[in-house]
């Protein structure tokens, strides 16, 4: 599986990281519902750091990613810009 | 649903409204192509203009740093004429440079931060445009559009990701650069306002008018004393001479009487 993050590129993860990576995504969307701004830094960080240590794509692939988590430090009105759909530029 | 998996989605949605925009599957090709050229354009010109405000901001940086200084020379010079109070008041005015500079330090970390994201985002960008060339000629070179058609589907949503991504990274350093410059305005405003010295207009501040006026009074007194001591030595040699005029008058008549005297041995 491809995720990418957004301003640093995308990584390859194995069963065993989409395994440990499905509960932080949980833990997020709980934590923006909710509006809890600790919680949420909390399960970014902790997935930020999960899919790091998978295997960057090469720069030269092109392909789409199928998940797609915020940048580093992103805020939790960021994201819900985001996930408004018009927080992202079409290009 | 899960965040990753919504925010793809909404990637994957502005990338399919696009698609949907062409007709012909091989149209979509160079039409992206334009746009990732048109896209490496513009971060390119993302990291020039964020370099431009990092150097803006170290600028004033040492700007600060010279009127800390400055200030911290006063406070002691004050001291040292007695003047606590305007000590006191160069300190303070040299606490609040202190404040403005804790806050550029920061800033300057932001934009260092945000130049090198994007000169690295710029870099990724142009090896995939690249790789995109490459695939798209290959496309069109065997083209059947059943065929095509997936192809330039994939390829197009996997481009159109990166370049919304690198489009979020422009939009997010330009948001520094703006804060950049609002406070690059307002540190104007100040040094403008004489709150600090003006090195340009030459304008000095209040306490350095101050500290060159005790300078000036006391420069006054110092020459007033060496005038009057002049005076004085210059009025006291004509007594010396009356004195010894004095003497003089009578010395003809000591040198007579010797002369009388030496006649007389």
């Amino acid at each position: 599986m491809i995720v990418r993050i957004l301003g640093e590129g995308q990584y390859h993860l194995d069963d065993s990281a989409q395994d440990k990576l499905g509960p932080l995504d949980a833990e997020l969307g709980a934590a923006v519902d909710r509006g809890d701004n600790t919680a949420f830094q909390a399960a970014l960080d902790g997935a930020l750091a999960l899919v790091r240590a998978g295997a960057p794509v090469p720069a030269e692939t092109i392909e789409p990613s199928d998940l797609i988590l915020p940048r580093e430090g992103a805020s939790l009105d960021e994201v819900r810009k985001l996930l408004a759909e018009d927080g992202i530029i079409l290009s | 649903m899960s965040v990753m998996k919504r925010v793809s989605l909404i990637f994957k949605a502005k990338a399919n409204k696009a698609l949907d925009r062409m007709e012909d599957p091989r149209e979509t090709l160079d039409y992206s192509y334009q746009q990732q050229l048109e896209m490496l354009t513009k971060v390119r010109r993302g990291v020039a203009d964020v370099a431009t405000s990092r150097k803006r901001v170290e600028l004033q940086m040492n700007q600060l740093q010279q009127e800390t200084g400055k200030r911290e020379d006063q406070a002691r010079k004050a001291l040292a004429s007695g003047r606590e109070d305007l000590a006191r008041e160069a300190l303070q005015r040299k606490g609040s440079l202190q404040t403005q500079m804790n806050e550029l330090q920061t800033q300057y970390a932001q934009l260092q931060d945000q130049e090198e994201k994007l000169t690295i985002a710029a870099q990724r960008l142009q090896s995939k445009v690249d790789a995109f060339r490459t695939r798209k000629e290959t496309i069109k070179a065997t083209y059947t559009a059943a065929e095509a058609q997936t192809r330039i589907n994939e390829a197009f949503s996997g481009i159109s990701e990166e370049m919304s991504d690198v489009g979020l990274a422009i939009q997010r350093a330009e948001d520094k650069t703006a804060q950049m410059q609002a406070r690059a305005g307002a540190i104007d405003e100040l040094l403008a306002s004489g709150a600090l010295e003006d090195n340009v207009s030459g304008r000095t501040d209040d306490i350095q008018a101050e500290l060159d006026r005790m300078n000036t009074s006391s420069d006054i007194e110092l020459e007033l004393a060496k005038m009057k001591g002049e005076l004085t030595s210059a009025a006291e040699p004509p007594k010396e001479i009356e004195s010894n005029g004095a003497n003089g008058e009578a010395k003809p008549t000591q040198a007579a009487q010797s002369e009388q005297q030496g006649e007389g041995s």
